[in-house]
């Protein structure tokens, strides 16, 4: 079975959880030997991972048709895609797009990021789309989140393939309800056209189904899953007098960082050996940094700014208890990551990995005193740290993309008819 | 004669409130009042009464052949005789009939047993004079919190004077033998085991109203059936379950108490009687032994100690408890040592199971464990406060034995020096 699969962002360039979880599945899922897996990204660097799926990048695939030699494509992407390969995509332009501004091979220049000019790189996504459609053979489609949904919509309307699309997250989760209406049709056009809606959480699911009003029986869970951590065991906690609890994200209204440093307060108030961090930035990020100065706990609450890459699982596995109060969070890996290394951790009720994580604590994100109380079991009773320490530890390890991978393929078998 | 033994529990524990670390130290009050009522009301109300009512229609209509046991744990007859003292009553009218056994066990559901034994004995006799109190009559035959026996447990409760003691027929301790005769313990052969009948027992809690079993529905003349079919030798039938197995496991309208009801009627029928566990140790010679050196229970489906002592949350918890065990003893505030019963309820471990934590009002073991801590940090405190932990237990005994001789030693002094005045008083008289 051959898949089409359009993405946005594939490690190890990424800019947050989406390619992460791409890449986890596909990965998962090419453990499926008869399943080939293409997968196109607005702009690959060149040094991503194709042993197991193919990676295509829109910005080398021709959308106008321009005369070129042979020496010339062959140095211009030779590094990316055979001029070969090049030349038989051109025959897969069917329509006039010289709307569009390309370079002199015909195609776009994407940033692949998240630019001001959004919109206008989902629709030139689009139009990358028709001609992979025209020219590729595949049996099926899979759309990863909102900005790939177009492109996904209008391959499916070309080939007359089943489209399957994978919400990530929705509006409702990044605006906190303030939905802004042109996203919000992009993606409710998807979900329309779309042969089987795959959601990350039952959380996710319910919103799918209730504000984007689909049939249920169109719409699946698949849960997230984490790659496995092969020197999990390298990380090791040095030897310090206090506890230290961690929040380690983006610090903005979506994650609850005022809720966290409201439980610290409590905490603190009780106990003392103990201190707080609050790793990432964020638009949030002053505004907390006054709330702790006005509650007057900064002596034990520290702020370390963006980390990336080591930095993160090093600062996971540092704490002795990590925290994350977010208050709408379609999945959530960071958990997942923190159980790990072997970091008993609390989650708010409102996050998809909430479904699927037994050794783990859950609270309201906005309860405070649970919180607070869960925050002072893990430092103070040594059996609770160990069982969250190990149990999670095994729960996690048995979280696998490839047990997701399956239930896709069930998914698509069943579009197909199978 | 085949005999069959109903015997009923009745347990329910004290449940305590939402109790936060920052309530350590101000708040000493542990217990959810307002949900405890309400569990116990709904329980009288759905089962307790109707059943004592039906139990007691069985009775009569049997010219008192129908017998049955009861076992109400300690928290419980608090809990009834503050909330729902007509219950206390209809076991009184009960008691009158002379067909009804009351037994006894620790009284705060404990594990004792397991961690301390002279906790155990302690909370076995202190039931026992709750019993004699409320009903009369002091009982004999002894079942242990959640039917746990083992070997050195049944020596324990040997020497306490008990002849008889109700345990589980555990696959691993029975082996290919059958529960429905009289064993005795391992090495004392006065002690006298009686055998829950799994099955039989099981068949009326567990699967009576469910459909997707292959003998449902069950009616009383099936039942007996089964019991007048099984080998002539095979003379006790022990069928125990929770009393709430009638009316509120089993609800009203699946018939269940209509099937009670029929059982002394086709039971007679088959010449089949029934017996109190008293009696049936008396007039029974015990088939053999039975060796159990790890303990046992009713619980779950290892039938062990995994309930409340199987992770490591439950060990902590527990050793934290047993730790203060012998100071706690020492003390004589009323407050403390009622707490103290309280939070020995085997319950409260339970519910820190990864996989038994059937029935817990809390969302996950972790929770329960935190809150449990929470308070037990409390009421360490407290007990910490009235002798300070600085002191070990053999100088505080030593120094306690000291103020209380002390105490004698100055009445029998000021005693003679009475005598003495009084002497002095005759002879200047003189």
């Amino acid at each position: 079975m051959k898949v089409l699969m359009f993405g946005w962002e594939f490690p190890p360039h990424i800019l947050g959880g989406l390619g992460t979880a791409s890449y986890g599945l596909t990965r998962g899922m090419a453990e499926q030997e008869d399943l080939e897996l293409t997968f196109v990204i607005p702009k690959p660097h060149g040094d991503e991972d194709q042993s197991f799926l193919k990676i295509m990048g829109a910005c080398h695939i021709p959308v106008v048709w321009k005369e070129n030699s042979w020496e010339h494509v062959n140095h211009r992407i030779g590094q990316f895609m055979h001029p070969d390969e090049y030349f038989w995509l051109r025959n897969g332009i069917k329509y006039d797009y010289t709307r569009i501004y390309t370079d002199e091979l015909g195609c776009i220049n994407f940033s692949g990021r998240y630019p001001d000019n959004l919109i206008e790189e989902i629709s030139n996504y689009e139009a990358v789309a028709s001609v992979l459609a025209h020219q590729v053979q595949f049996d099926i489609i899979h759309s990863h989140d909102w900005l790939t949904y177009p492109a996904g919509v209008f391959a499916k309307h070309i080939s007359g393939k089943p489209l399957v699309i994978h919400v990530h997250a929705t509006d409702f989760d990044r605006s906190r309800g303030k939905v802004n209406p042109t996203v919000y049709s992009i993606e409710k056009r998807g979900m329309d056209v779309a042969d089987h809606i795959i959601t990350v959480s039952d959380l996710t699911r319910r919103t799918v189904i209730e504000k984007y009003h689909q049939d249920s029986r169109k719409v699946t869970t698949v849960h997230n899953a984490v790659e496995p951590l092969p020197d999990a065991d390298a990380f090791t906690k040095s030897n310090r007098k206090d506890k230290v609890v961690t929040f380690l994200g983006r610090i903005t209204m979506q994650k609850g960082p005022e809720y966290f440093v409201e439980a610290a307060h409590r905490v603190l108030q009780k106990t003392d050996g103990v201190r707080f961090v609050m790793a990432g930035s964020g638009d949030m990020m002053n505004d907390m940094i006054e709330l702790v100065a006005k509650r007057g706990i900064a002596d034990r609450f520290h702020f370390t700014g963006f980390l990336k890459g080591r930095q993160v699982h090093e600062m996971l596995a540092e704490s002795d208890v990590y925290i994350m109060p977010s208050v709408s969070e379609p999945f959530g890996i960071s958990p997942l990551e923190a159980m790990q290394v072997g970091t008993p951790t609390i989650i708010s009720k409102q996050s998809g990995c909430a479904e699927i994580l037994t050794h783990a604590i859950k609270t309201d994100y906005w309860d405070i005193d649970a919180m607070s109380d869960a925050i002072y079991g893990i430092v103070k009773y040594p059996a609770m740290y160990n069982s969250l320490r190990n149990l999670g530890k095994e729960e996690v390890n048995n979280i696998k993309w490839y047990d997701a991978g399956l239930k896709v393929r069930a998914i698509y078998d069943g579009v197909l008819g199978h | 004669m085949k005999n069959i033994c109903f015997y009923f529990q009745i347990h329910q524990p004290l449940r305590l409130k939402k109790y936060r670390f920052f309530q350590i130290g101000q708040d000493h009050y542990y217990y959810d009042d307002f949900h405890t009522e309400e569990k116990i009301r709904v329980l009288a109300e759905q089962s307790y009464l109707p059943a004592n009512r039906i139990i007691a229609d069985m009775i009569r209509s049997s010219n008192g052949k129908f017998k049955c046991a009861f076992s109400i744990s300690g928290v419980a007859l608090e809990q009834l005789e503050q909330y729902a003292p007509d219950v206390i009553d209809s076991f009184r009218e009960l008691m009158k009939t002379g067909s009804i056994e009351f037994l006894t066990e620790p009284y705060g559901h404990s594990l004792a047993s397991v961690f301390d034994a002279d906790e155990f004995e302690m909370q076995v006799n202190m039931h026992a004079d709750k019993i004699e109190n409320l009903f009369g009559k002091r009982p004999t035959t002894l079942r242990n919190t959640e039917l746990i026996y083992s070997d050195e447990i049944g020596e324990t409760i040997a020497k306490m004077g008990f002849k008889t003691v109700l345990i589980e027929e555990a696959k691993h301790v029975m082996g290919w033998k059958s529960p429905n005769f009289v064993y005795s313990h391992a090495y004392l052969n006065k002690l006298k085991l009686l055998v829950r009948n799994n099955k039989l027992s099981e068949d009326i809690f567990m699967r009576f109203s469910s459909p997707s079993w292959e003998d449902y529905p069950l009616t009383a003349e099936k039942f007996i059936g089964w019991i007048a079919s099984a080998p002539s030798e095979e003379k006790i039938f022990n069928i125990w379950m929770g009393y709430e197995s009638l009316g509120v496991v089993q609800r009203p309208e699946s018939g269940i108490f209509d099937f009670m009801k029929a059982i002394p009627y086709h039971a007679m029928e088959h010449q089949i009687g029934f017996a109190l566990p008293g009696e049936i140790a008396k007039k029974n010679e015990a088939t053999g032994s039975l060796l159990v050196t790890f303990p046992t229970s009713w619980w779950g489906h290892e039938k062990d100690l995994s309930p409340w002592n199987g992770n490591d949350l439950q060990y902590e918890a527990l050793e934290k408890l047993y730790n203060i065990s012998v100071r706690v003893r020492m003390c004589n505030d009323k407050p403390l040592l009622r707490d103290w019963l309280m939070l020995q309820t085997s319950d409260h471990f339970r519910y820190m199971s990864h996989k038994e934590a059937y029935g817990s009002h809390y969302e996950s073991p972790y929770e329960a464990f935190v809150n449990y801590m929470n308070v037990l940090a409390d009421f360490l405190d407290r007990v910490h406060a009235q002798y300070p932990s600085s002191i070990e237990n053999e100088e505080l005994n030593e120094l306690l034995k000291t103020i209380t001789h002390q105490e004698k030693e100055i009445a029998t002094l000021e005693g003679e020096v009475k005598k003495l005045k009084a002497r002095k008083i005759k002879t200047s008289d003189k």
